[in-house]
């Protein structure tokens, strides 16, 4: 039995209704958790005072310098003592989960198990990092918990500036729109970088996140500083039958109003005989008659990433999306994962050692154009990159002459 | 004293122990998917397999009581295999048919509701508020829970034009992300300075370079270094205030919530967009934010019937009009609505398209 519950007519309306209730799940705790006793008081006070009452600090593990999102609360009584004492530390360690979150049960129970001896119990699947969330620790106990999820083989996460957790879709495992080996991808990339998200010494945070195909189920454009997307450059592949199908069980019209016509180039046309006819030079891979065809249609066969740098969110100068600076890459060899890997290597060091403090990826790349950037990590310029070409005069062109060269070298090797 | 324990680099796990056998025997080998019902996916290998994906919704913030029990249906009538999407939704995988009608019935008895899939309004991604946050001007859970439990049906239904994303943020940073509709944190007035704590707790040359609008100064208040504001300058975003304490930003009462809407993360179609700005001026108002939740149904029911199949939020809004928006949905349209940041001269009409 825990210490007695405190009165939380606030958070008790949050247990009912449809939806299941983190409310009834902390209750349960607290049967016999003083934290979590505790933790509902400090909670019961914020819904009463909307303010909010944690501060940050510094807690870690032996040999990290990161990982762990340390908490002490603030809310203090007249004698400057924690109102809610067993809940005055409630640190987060954030843990990579497997790559496409999968898990079997006996993983699970094992985690539960783990954190109700060393924590509060409470478990959340899992933050926008990409991480799992063991949410309530003492300060005493992060060492020992860590300890033992570690040796099941799950590590910190990142958190400060510094490599952070990646996340990759479920991809090939599960989706037949995959392009890409997409936990491969995410595994190579940040476990090449463990000592960059271990050991925090960047400018800011820089993620890596990889989805299969163009509908980005892992929001890589808008988030990651180094996002992975895949697409393939032959031609889509159409199962002329199934279209058939399809149009008989949908309708002509259903099939031009939602395929046809929303095609942003388009690159399609029903034919009389209800085959669809695909212009693949003018296709841009965005996947919406894949989705709503899937049977259909799908990825051709020489499939490959795209590569985007500098998505974020709005801290400092407002949100920025990734912009390309790989049009196309194979990753299938071992030689294609060394070469996104030293990609990848090549965008941090010039990142550490070029962005100022609190500056991510696109800020540095706003800040200084794309030109030195590309420069910087050794890629030529391709008009995948732009959405147009500038429209203001004011450039200075007189290296004009060579830069042309250049393009007309790189074409000729291709 | 022994040398204490290093830690085991490993990294990144490898999923292939963790993943259901169907969906490891078949890796990167999947031909097609339909949906059975809403909350179920049928994914056909070209090896002839099949495997049922039974998806559930969460509340994320789970006690182990929870996720135990999630643990007993996945092994009594699941395969002991399941995953989670990053909206916190659980999946449990099942290579017959026959057991998918059970384990819905299951999970919904248990009180965890079987939808998210298709168009539909899937679960609210969503970040820490003051459960955890040390910066929050809300709660992120709660606003959540109470959000759900209004949109239950549209998240057991498969009955919007295309899916919803919708996200919340408890600080104007919006770690919630870009959604559909994102209901993130407002602030309306300057930060209110402790100047007794300032000289000790914050690096001030960081806290100055941190304001998107150089509206922060060092100053001296009774003799103590500190910081001060124009107040003039000052856009209220709340970025001094994380490494910077004392600046305090968090209000109850003028910390406001606002509406976004026509985020997308696909390339589906259009190009991925952000949101923008519908509404603003909803009051913090735990712990059901009552007015919050009448915005967003209002919202989703006009696009629910105003949307064609396929369209997301901003294609639709695209499509009719921000006009029409503000007219079909009768928010009011302000000057904070016309964006004034650095670039923003974009997002003007600068043509004579005008819909009447």
């Amino acid at each position: 039995m825990a210490k007695k519950t405190h009165d939380t007519p606030m958070l008790d309306q949050l247990e009912s209704g449809p939806w299941p209730s983190f409310v009834t799940g902390l209750k349960r705790l607290a049967n016999d958790n003083d934290m979590m006793v505790d933790l509902m008081g400090q909670l019961e006070t914020s819904y009463h005072t909307k303010k909010g009452y944690w501060k940050g600090g510094t807690v870690g593990v032996v040999g990290y310098g990161g990982g762990v999102i340390p908490r002490f609360t603030e809310l203090m009584d007249e004698n400057k003592k924690p109102l809610f004492p067993a809940a005055s530390e409630f640190h987060t360690l954030r843990i990579q989960p497997p790559a496409g979150m999968h898990y079997d049960t006996a993983t699970l129970r094992k985690f539960c198990d783990i954190w109700e001896k060393y924590g509060s119990g409470l478990i959340a699947f899992h933050g926008q990092s990409g991480d799992i969330m063991f949410q309530g620790c003492t300060t005493e106990n992060v060492q020992p918990s860590f300890d033992a999820l570690n040796e099941m083989g799950f590590d910190l996460g990142g958190a400060g500036p510094a490599v952070r957790t990646g996340m990759s879709c479920v991809g090939a495992a599960r989706c037949e729109q995959s392009c890409l080996d997409e936990q491969k991808i995410h595994r190579t990339l940040v476990n090449a970088f463990l000592d960059d998200m271990h050991r925090p010494a960047l400018p800011y945070k820089f993620k890596f996140k990889v989805s299969g195909c163009a509908n980005d189920c892992m929001n890589s454009i808008h988030r990651a500083d180094m996002a992975i997307i895949g697409t393939w450059r032959d031609e889509m592949k159409v199962d002329q039958d199934e279209v058939k199908k399809f149009v008989v069980d949908k309708g002509r019209k259903y099939v031009i109003d939602n395929v046809i016509s929303r095609c942003p180039t388009q690159a399609l046309s029903l034919n009389d005989d209800d085959t669809l006819d695909v212009d693949n030079k003018g296709c841009v891979r965005c996947m919406h008659c894949l989705n709503v065809m899937n049977k259909a249609l799908s990825p051709g066969d020489d499939k490959g990433a795209t590569i985007l740098v500098g998505g974020k969110r709005t801290l400092k100068i407002g949100d920025l999306m990734g912009t390309v600076i790989v049009p196309f890459m194979k990753l299938e060899t071992e030689e294609d994962f060394e070469a996104i890997e030293e990609l990848a290597g090549e965008i941090i060091d010039f990142f550490a050692e070029n962005a100022l403090e609190h500056e991510r990826t696109g800020e540095m790349i706003e800040r200084i154009g794309l030109n030195n950037f590309l420069e910087g990590i050794g890629l030529d310029v391709d008009p995948n990159m732009i959405a147009s070409p500038r429209s203001n005069s004011y450039v200075r062109t007189d290296g004009w002459d060579e830069e042309a060269q250049k393009w007309f070298e790189r074409k000729a090797q291709a | 004293m022994s040398a204490p324990r290093m830690p085991i680099e490993s990294g990144v796990p490898d999923p292939f122990p963790f993943m259901h056998p169907v969906l490891k025997k078949n890796y990167g080998a999947w031909s097609y998917h339909d949906r059975p019902r809403p909350g179920v996916l049928h994914h056909v290998a070209k090896s002839g397999d099949e495997v049922w994906t039974v998806r559930a919704g969460t509340q994320r913030q789970m006690d182990v009581y929870t996720i135990r029990k999630l643990c007993d249906i996945a092994d009594e009538l699941a395969e002991g295999h399941v995953r989670f999407t990053m909206r916190s939704n659980i999946e449990f995988m099942v290579s017959e048919e026959s057991k998918v009608a059970p384990l819905v019935e299951k999970l919904t008895t248990e009180g965890f509701p079987v939808g998210g899939t298709g168009p539909s309004v899937t679960m609210i991604s969503h970040t820490q508020g003051w459960l955890h946050c040390d910066i929050p001007a809300t709660d992120a859970s709660g606003v959540v829970k109470a959000l759900m439990d209004e949109l239950h049906e549209e998240f057991i239904k498969e009955e919007m034009p295309n899916r919803v994303h919708i996200t919340t943020s408890c600080c104007q940073i919006n770690c919630g992300g870009q959604g559909d509709i994102a209901i993130n944190i407002q602030h309306t007035k300057p930060p209110k300075i402790n100047h007794d704590l300032v000289g000790n707790a914050c690096e001030r040359p960081t806290v100055v370079a941190r304001c998107p609008v150089a509206a922060i100064r060092p100053a001296m208040v009774n003799g103590k270094p500190t910081l001060e504001i124009d107040e003039k300058k000052c856009i209220c975003c709340g970025a001094c205030f994380p490494p910077c304490p004392p600046m305090q930003i968090n209000d109850p009462e003028h910390s406001k919530l606002a509406i976004w809407v026509g985020g997308k993360h696909s390339n589906a179609r259009s190009k991925p967009m952000f949101h923008k700005l519908v509404a603003a001026g909803l009051p913090n108002n735990p712990p059901r934010w009552p007015e919050v939740a009448d915005t967003v149904k209002n919202i989703l029911a006009v696009y629910k019937e105003d949307a064609k199949d396929w369209e997301r939020m901003g294609d639709w809004v695209e499509r009719i009009g921000w006009p029409q928006f503000f007219e079909k949905t009768g928010l009011p349209f302000t000057k904070y609505h016309i964006d004034n940041w650095r670039g923003g001269r974009v997002n003007l009409n600068a043509s004579a398209h005008i819909r009447f």
